[in-house]
């Protein structure tokens, strides 16, 4: 029996034989505080290896090291489905000279299967695995709970090396995958920092005008006609998202509604509304905080999925097909309802789809909440800058001076005007905003194409210029 | 309606922006304790620059700075060509009030604003201003309501301020008395513990039972839990209806004495009957026909 265990990244890179020009493959369930990605590419570098491409399911800023790699030709290509600020920021300023391929949570795995991108070796970090590679996110201490992100590595790459911080006896028997997908086991001290595993922004905002919007939407779920017994619902991790679950959780109680599932991101509170009887279960691709972490391991109704169940679009069956309603941010929309998340108002990359067009696509109900104005900026813009989510799948806009409904939902919007709601043409509400704050100049960015926005089928939807 | 006023600092954009989409019935925009001397130039160009941008729809209301701060004055002159539905008089007295309601006759005349246009709200906050609260009330027509600041009177009153607010129980029954004895509204102080969800609908609930007709807010977390409470409840409502509705049977039926459901109906249930139905059809909330 071969033993699986490695004393190193270095070795491991050596035994499944990376070569210049592969591709490595990373999970973002460590978030702001994985070190992961890290460990193995500053080995990649000793060892001399150029001209790697870097396929992430997330790239966040405490990947900055990243930049130095790409600077001395170890790392060419990056595909990721989001990407932080910091890292954004160097990137839109062209220091890699292929464009970074940006993908959504369902299109990565699309394009896996559809063989359009590849996988040479996954790197899988693991707060908890034994010597012959079960793995699981549930238990240790960088427990992260779900690994949905890491399924479709597990599967896809020629070759699997699972980096443990938590090395366990055989056998680990409550595992996300199992020893039958893994070739290689590499314990190390610390897989990452737990402050940055759990996300910074699982809060709900205390901000008058987040709790407005949050309202808000709620009445525009009830009055959509889809908040009855069996509703399904996602809600991302932000103050004002989590704001919304809040307000939905009061009316669900208040009027005895008994949902099936909420899914996604799960965090606390979607917890605690699976405690009150909100929703008969949670499908789970990825925990935001500990409690989240905790119910995944203690609660069975509480599901961990794959994330190509959660949102792959050649997947036999995925969740967000069956959603009734998400909740989405943005940072600017036009009016075609198309939306931005993936660049700011400078045209820096600061952000990406991750699910966003995934479930805007799949849901019945595709809300967009944000506030009209950020920092003087007008959120309404006569194009976005990066399509990252197309129009024709979002189905209104909720601000705290109004909602404007997508035109090709006639009948939402009369429901919505019936039930009292402010409805008005997003037109109407790009003017009010720009009354107060002017009409911002255009942005002249350069023509060299850093980046293309994959959309879920594959095709480009946009690209993003370099800026200066 | 004046069930909830919500305080804006008058130096913050933001907030002074936020405010438009509040539900509040009114904003206070702050001149006075939110804005620091050297600020006051500031913050008056801000106010005016936002009323006259924005799309309020909600009453507005000038907190003026007190009548010895050398500032009402050009407090006043900047804000009247804004039209603002009343200003507040800070440490109220009667002597202020008069002061106030000259410089408006002025100004209004100045501006082409419809004479006795801008209201005047007297802040009490001292206790002599309690003492004095229905002379205040009636020191001027334009004063519209009596608005009771119960932080710097505790400090006035010498005790703690707490928040069962036992220390300012007799105040708030005089103000209510005083306004209503003039015939204008009573505005509850703000509760100022912003964190505590449960006690501000315990407090609104108090000043609701006293008789306020409103209450302010310096959060506007507090908002619709002060709308709530100083709203006509459903089951207020169905009685009212059915107190008129029993009226005008008598009316017809030629009877004296009306009864319903065993009790007389004498002038003061039809009294309150008609304010409760006058304030739910101004709120939109009587049953559709």
């Amino acid at each position: 029996m071969k033993d699986k265990v490695l004393p190193s990244i270095t070795e491991a890179l050596r035994l499944t034989g990376v070569k210049d020009g592969m591709t490595l493959s990373f999970h973002h369930h460590l978030r702001n505080g994985d070190y992961v990605l890290n460990l193995v590419l500053a080995a990649a570098q000793k060892l001399g290896l150029k001209d790697l491409t870097i396929n992430a399911s997330a790239i966040f800023d405490c990947h900055l090291p990243l930049l130095d790699l790409i600077r001395d030709g170890t790392v060419t290509g990056l595909e990721c489905n989001y990407c932080g600020a910091l890292v954004g920021k160097a990137l839109s300023s062209g220091l890699l000279a292929k464009p970074v391929i940006f993908r959504s949570h369902g299109g990565r795995l699309a394009d896996l299967a559809r063989g359009s991108a590849r996988i040479d070796v996954a790197f899988v970090a693991a707060p908890t695995a034994d010597s012959r590679g079960n793995i699981s996110g549930k238990y240790g201490r960088s427990a992260c709970g779900s690994l949905g992100y890491a399924f479709s590595d597990v599967q896809n790459a020629d070759r699997v090396v699972a980096v443990p911080e938590n090395l366990v006896s055989y056998p680990l028997t409550d595992f996300s995958f199992s020893e039958t997908e893994v070739d290689y086991v590499v314990a190390v001290e610390r897989i990452g920092d737990p402050a940055g595993i759990v996300s910074g922004t699982t809060r709900v905002t205390r901000d008058p005008i987040g709790l407005l919007m949050a309202d808000m939407a709620a009445e525009v779920i009830k009055a959509s006609g889809l908040l009855l017994d069996g509703f399904s619902f996602q809600t991302g991790a932000g103050g004002a998202s989590l704001a919304v679950a809040y307000a939905v959780e009061k009316i669900m109680l208040a009027e005895g509604i008994h949902g099936s599932f909420a899914s996604g991101g799960i965090t606390g509170k979607l917890v605690e509304m699976l405690n009150k009887g909100c929703f008969e279960s949670l499908l789970d691709v990825q925990c935001f905080d500990l409690e989240a972490v905790r119910s995944l391991r203690e609660n069975p109704a509480h599901r961990e999925i794959s994330a190509s169940q959660y949102a792959s679009p050649l997947a036999a069956g995925a969740v967000v097909d069956s959603l009734d309603t998400v909740i989405l941010g943005a940072t600017e929309i036009d009016p075609d309802f198309n939306v931005n998340v993936h660049t700011n108002s400078q045209g820096l990359i600061m952000g990406g789809s991750g699910g966003h067009s995934d479930t805007a696509a799949g849901a019945r109900l595709a809300i967009i909440i944000a506030p009209l104005m950020r920092a003087r900026l007008p959120l309404i813009v006569d194009r976005v800058q990066t399509i990252s989510t197309p129009g024709r799948t979002v189905d209104l806009l909720v601000t705290q001076y109004g909602i404007a409904v997508n035109p090709l939902r006639a009948e939402l919007s009369a429901r919505l005007r019936d039930a009292g709601l402010k409805v008005m043409p997003i037109e109407e509400l790009k003017h009010l905003a720009e009354k107060i704050c002017g009409v911002p100049k255009t942005l002249k960015n350069e023509n060299r194409v850093i980046a293309e926005v994959l959309y879920r089928d594959g095709t480009v939807i946009d690209t993003i210029r370099q800026v200066n | 309606m004046r069930r909830s006023l919500l305080f804006l600092p008058g130096n913050s954009p933001v907030m002074l922006q936020n405010g438009a989409v509040m539900p509040a019935d009114a904003l206070i925009m702050d001149l006075e304790d939110a804005v620091a001397p050297d600020q006051k130039d500031a913050a008056r160009l801000l106010v005016t620059s936002a009323l006259r941008t924005l799309d309020y729809s909600q009453e507005i209301i000038i907190r003026i700075n007190a009548s010895d701060s050398g500032h009402w004055q050009q407090d006043l002159t900047a804000l009247v060509p804004c039209r603002p539905g009343a200003v507040m008089t800070t440490k109220s007295s009667v002597e202020a009030v008069k002061q106030t309601a000259e410089l408006l006759t002025e100004l209004e005349r100045a501006n082409q604003v419809t004479p006795g246009a801008i209201g005047i709200i007297a802040l009490i906050e001292t206790a002599l201003g309690v003492e004095q609260a229905y002379e205040i009330a009636t020191a001027s027509e334009r004063v519209s309501a009596l608005f009771l600041g119960a932080e710097d009177l505790a400090a006035d009153l010498r005790c703690e301020r707490t928040k069962e607010g036992t220390e300012i129980f007799y105040s708030r029954s005089r103000l209510v008395l005083a306004a209503r004895a003039a015939g204008i509204d009573a505005i509850d102080t703000p509760f100022t513990d912003v964190q505590d969800d449960e006690g501000i609908i315990a407090d609104a609930e108090l000043a609701r039972s006293l008789g306020f007709s409103g209450k302010a807010a310096i959060s506007p977390r507090h908002l619709s839990a002060i709308n709530q409470v100083f709203s006509p409840r459903p089951e207020a409502i169905r009685y009212a209806l059915a107190v008129m509705a029993a009226l005008e049977q008598g009316k017809r039926e030629g009877k004296g004495v009306v009864a319903l459901d065993g009790k007389m109906i004498d002038a003061p249930i039809a009294a309150r009957a008609e304010q409760v139905l006058t304030a739910a059809e101004k709120l939109g909330l009587l049953p559709e026909r």
